[in-house]
């Protein structure tokens, strides 16, 4: 299996994400960069809105996902709960 | 002592960028400027595309219309990328605003007595139309000439994607999201006779080559026309029959139209005034196509609105076109 | 009435694809005359699937709100001169590479796609390709709005366009967008969405926005990290091209995958300037070019295509050798430009000694073996005064446009060269990669505008060379070219910063 990633720009918003990432994922690795932390897991990486709202204590749109995203490795899956990321 | 030496020494070697410079002088240029003049390939392709040999890439012999300068189109909404989604998403939280009232009052359950129905045949089917418009302006973005030109084609190619959506909108809150005024729109669009003409003469442009005839029969005769008829008198006679509550719901495209309109005017002006070879060629499509748009819309004018409807937007687009020098 | 909720997919369809119809006025081939002569087969586009549901609303409202934040940015970096606070003045070289270089290829891709925009009959790849092609405007116009402010302090920005038109290096860039733009319309999409922004742009964006991170340019990483986000969409519209192609018919296949092996070729010759920009522009280095191409090529696109193998795709044919050369690339463009960069708008250096050293320990197989020596040889002719350059015409491959300065990768002492004949002409390439996109087009790329040959036959103005430098390029002489110790650039930046000049310090060094 290969591993899949995304990257997100280092801010506020994204530390959240990154929470709900861990959370869902929890074998994901998780490495902070320059300016971007890069996420990675083998086959699957899921960011799931509600987990996102809980660690928010807000609603959130999951397209708003695309302000802090920078890069993406795998087949995106995006619902309006679930964005997922897999290799086949 | 480090101090003095900033200050005396922090100072900018240039203005601006050399081809802003040669433009407009030596002294800071605006943020339109510099992202619209001078930015496009001129010279020096590598390769005739495959698709089109007889032409280079960026060539501007793919209009009837020439230039001494391409540039000369400024935008009057100076609009680059920035500007122009900062302003579209202002018009877009109000749109917002006003389809989610609408919704959660349930304006449409107060709507009077065949509105409904008349909303469906006289104005859902334009989504369709927008959707050639939206080809329509993207045509003359990729094979336009001149930054300050193609970029404000994209942007308009794209509020058009957006006039569509919201037209549908429209149709999902009538049809409470089953899709069913949307899919009797389209039959209406592709199968009642009071639509064809107005169809054909949207696959017409869309099957043309000068990109500038295609400017001139969708965003200066065809546009006028209904934007004036669908979006002014169909929305004045639905007040008057009491759906005034309509109106929130077309707003944006009246907004924008009103917005846009100064931008098409402009453009059509400078063409125009540039030489009298382009007038004529100009004043040649707009009879052209004015007679057959005027053809096309009549009828359907007359069943949303009157029977003085389609004059009263003929006398419109005349008056924009004089204004223009033709 | 209680309205049904609609799921993204479903409203999507209803407010985008929907809106497409029948013709039946015209026949459809004259509203889209391109979609046939590749020789691709599509039977059924609604089996397009959307790599991203963006509808125009959600669109301004997003992008507004990064541009909203970039702007801010951008101002407040003007406004506390944010050019003072880069590492060093050397730095600015690899962004003037940029703007010079790249922002006008991010400008084509607008070009081409509102080309494909259009042309597309499936509604789905026609709206997908539209959004890209705003995007893309978007990132040239916040690229050029970044660099304005370093246009202001330093040389060689001031005529980026012009520049890109002519200079002899640029057409390097400008003939791969102009190949791919010139070509039919999926060859586009495989070439930029799927070759380019899928397989190799984040080797473009990742480690150089870092490496503008950890060297304190603030505007560059802003626009960077910015226009990546819209990358990320890019990216899956990349791949959904690939997929979608491959799926339709399998006479597909073969088409695919002679495009991939040739863009994934032509791709890596373009990244060589990237290559040479981590290694040598950066004064804080995040990663080498060798181990960013591990992660993003290797890795990444290791991934990618064994993804693909389902269909019966495989690695691009010349991954291989691109794979040998990240030991090597780097370094020979570097001295490529180090030889022409009195011919350049931008100033090249010597490493000092300790970078030197990190070339060294990051390079253990090729640097201290085949370019340490040359290099400290012509730090020694510069400390000497006689600072070298190269005063003869380069050679130029005739498909990638660099001068031949590539060697082979089973003895990097010899330089490579490939011909091939056509039409009793002899063609010159630098590599088995460039001389296969020759010979399987050889009536396209016999059209190669080569700068070294359009100054020869006088078409740069003449044969002075001064002249087609200062003149037909505009190159300001003695300010934007030649090695950045003894600059313009430099002399102000010492100035900023009450520090010594090189050429002070190399004195007193005696």
């Amino acid at each position: 299996m290969s591993k899949v990633y995304m990257a997100l720009q280092d801010n506020e918003e994204a530390h959240y994400l990154v929470e709900a990432l861990e959370e869902d994922n929890p074998d994901a690795t998780v490495d902070y960069q320059p300016a971007m932390i890069r996420i990675e897991n083998e086959g699957h990486l899921v960011l799931k809105r509600e987990t996102v709202e809980e660690k928010m204590g807000r609603d959130w749109d999951l397209q708003s996902l695309h302000v802090n995203l920078v890069t993406i490795g795998g087949n995106v899956d995006e619902t309006d709960d679930e964005f997922t990321l897999s290799w086949n | 002592m480090t101090i003095e030496i900033k200050t005396s020494t922090i100072q900018p070697i240039r203005n601006t960028f050399a081809h802003i410079e040669r433009r407009f002088g030596d002294k800071p240029a605006s943020r339109y400027q510099e992202a619209s003049y001078d930015l496009a390939p001129t010279t020096n392709f590598h390769y005739r595309p495959l698709w089109d040999p007889e032409l280079r890439l960026n060539d501007p012999g793919r209009t009837a219309i020439s230039m001494e300068d391409w540039y000369a189109f400024r935008d009057p909404r100076q609009y680059y990328y920035g500007s122009y989604v900062q302003a579209r998403a202002k018009l877009q939280e109000i749109t917002e605003s006003n389809y989610a009232f609408f919704t959660r009052r349930d304006l449409a359950g107060r709507l009077p007595e065949g509105v409904r129905e008349k909303v469906v045949r006289c104005l859902l089917p334009l989504r369709h139309l927008e959707m050639g418009a939206n080809m329509n302006n993207v045509f003359g973005s990729a094979y336009g000439i001149g930054t300050v030109l193609t970029q404000a084609f994209l942007y308009n190619g794209m509020d058009r994607l957006g006039v569509a959506q919201y037209l549908s909108r429209i149709g999902l809150i009538l049809d409470g999201n089953s899709g069913d005024t949307l899919k009797a729109a389209k039959t209406t669009w592709m199968e009642d006779p009071l639509w064809q003409d107005l169809r054909r003469y949207v696959e017409d442009v869309l099957a043309q080559k000068d990109w500038f005839e295609v400017f001139v029969a969708q965003d200066v005769v065809l546009d006028t026309l209904v934007y004036d008829i669908f979006y002014g008198q169909f929305d004045e006679s639905m007040t008057e029959a009491g759906a005034g509550d309509l109106a929130m719901l077309i707003e944006f495209m009246q907004e924008w139209h009103k917005e846009t309109s100064r931008w098409v005017d402009s453009v059509i002006k400078t063409a125009v005034a540039e030489s009298d070879a382009n007038r004529e060629q100009i004043a040649a499509w707009v009879g052209d196509w004015k007679q057959q748009a005027l053809a096309a819309l009549g009828p359907l004018a007359e069943e949303a609105v009157g029977p003085d409807a389609i004059n009263a937007s003929a006398e419109v687009l005349n008056k924009r076109l004089t204004k223009a020098g033709l | 009435m209680a309205a049904r909720k609609l799921n993204l997919k479903e409203r999507y369809s209803l407010l985008t694809r929907d809106l497409d119809w029948e013709y039946s006025y015209r026949d459809k081939k004259e509203i889209f005359p391109y979609e046939e002569f590749e020789g691709i087969k599509i039977t059924d586009w609604s089996k397009w699937e959307d790599p991203f549901r963006l509808t125009m609303d959600a669109y301004w409202k997003y992008q507004a709100e990064k541009e909203k934040k970039l702007y801010a940015i951008f101002d407040a970096f003007a406004q506390n001169n944010g050019q003072q606070n880069v590492t060093d003045a050397r730095y600015i070289n690899a962004i003037k590479v940029f703007l010079t270089g790249v922002s006008p290829l991010e400008y084509q891709a607008y070009s081409g796609y509102a080309h494909v925009g259009r042309q597309f009959s499936g509604v789905g790849a026609r709206t997908a390709c539209q959004m890209q092609s705003i995007d893309e405007l978007r990132h040239v116009q916040t690229q050029v709005h970044a660099m304005s402010h370093y246009n202001k302090f330093f040389d060689g920005f001031q005529d980026f366009p012009h520049m890109h038109d002519r200079v002899w290096y640029l057409s390097v860039p400008k003939s791969f967008f102009d190949d791919a733009r010139s070509a039919g319309p999926f060859e586009f999409m495989v070439a930029i969405s799927f070759s380019f922004e899928y397989v190799l742009t984040n080797l473009l964006f990742v480690p150089f926005m870092s490496g503008a991170a950890y060297n304190g340019d603030m505007a560059t990483v802003t626009f960077g990290f910015s226009a990546q986000s819209d990358e990320a969409r890019h990216m899956t519209l990349g791949l959904e091209v690939i997929k979608f192609l491959l799926e339709q018919h399998p006479d597909n296949v073969p088409i695919v995958q002679r495009w991939i092996d040739k863009w994934f070729w032509r791709g890596t010759r373009l990244l060589a300037i990237v290559a040479m920009m981590m290694d040598y522009m950066l004064p804080n280095r995040v990663m080498s070019w060798k181990e960013a191409w591990e992660v993003y090529f290797e890795e990444a696109g290791g991934a990618l295509f064994k993804d693909l193998a389902r269909y019966g795709i495989e690695m691009p044919k010349y991954a291989a050798t691109a794979i040998a050369e990240k030991e090597h690339i780097s370094h020979q463009v570097w001295s490529i430009f180090y030889n022409y960069t009195h011919a350049a708008a931008f100033h090249t250096w010597m490493p000092d000694e300790k970078e030197m050293d990190w070339l060294s320990e990051k390079y253990p197989n090729s640097f201290d073996k085949h370019y340490r020596k040359r290099f400290e040889h012509w730090r020694e002719m510069e400390r000497a005064g006689e600072r070298f350059y190269n005063p003869t015409l380069p050679m130029l491959c005739n498909t990638c446009q660099i001068p031949m300065g590539f060697t082979e990768m089973d003895d990097p002492t010899l330089t490579a060269y490939r011909q091939s004949v056509h039409k009793g002409e002899r063609y010159n390439f630098c590599s088995d990669g460039c001389k296969d996109i020759f010979d399987h087009e050889p009536e396209k790329y016999v059209q190669s505008w080569l700068p070294v040959h359009q100054i020869y036959q006088g078409n740069c103005g003449g044969a002075d060379i001064e002249k087609v430098l200062s003149e037909y390029y505009r190159i300001n002489m003695g300010k934007d070219n030649m090695d950045f110790h003894g600059s313009p650039d430099e002399a102000r930046w010492n100035e900023w910063h009450n520090l010594q000049s090189a050429e002070e310090r190399l004195k007193k060094a005696g």
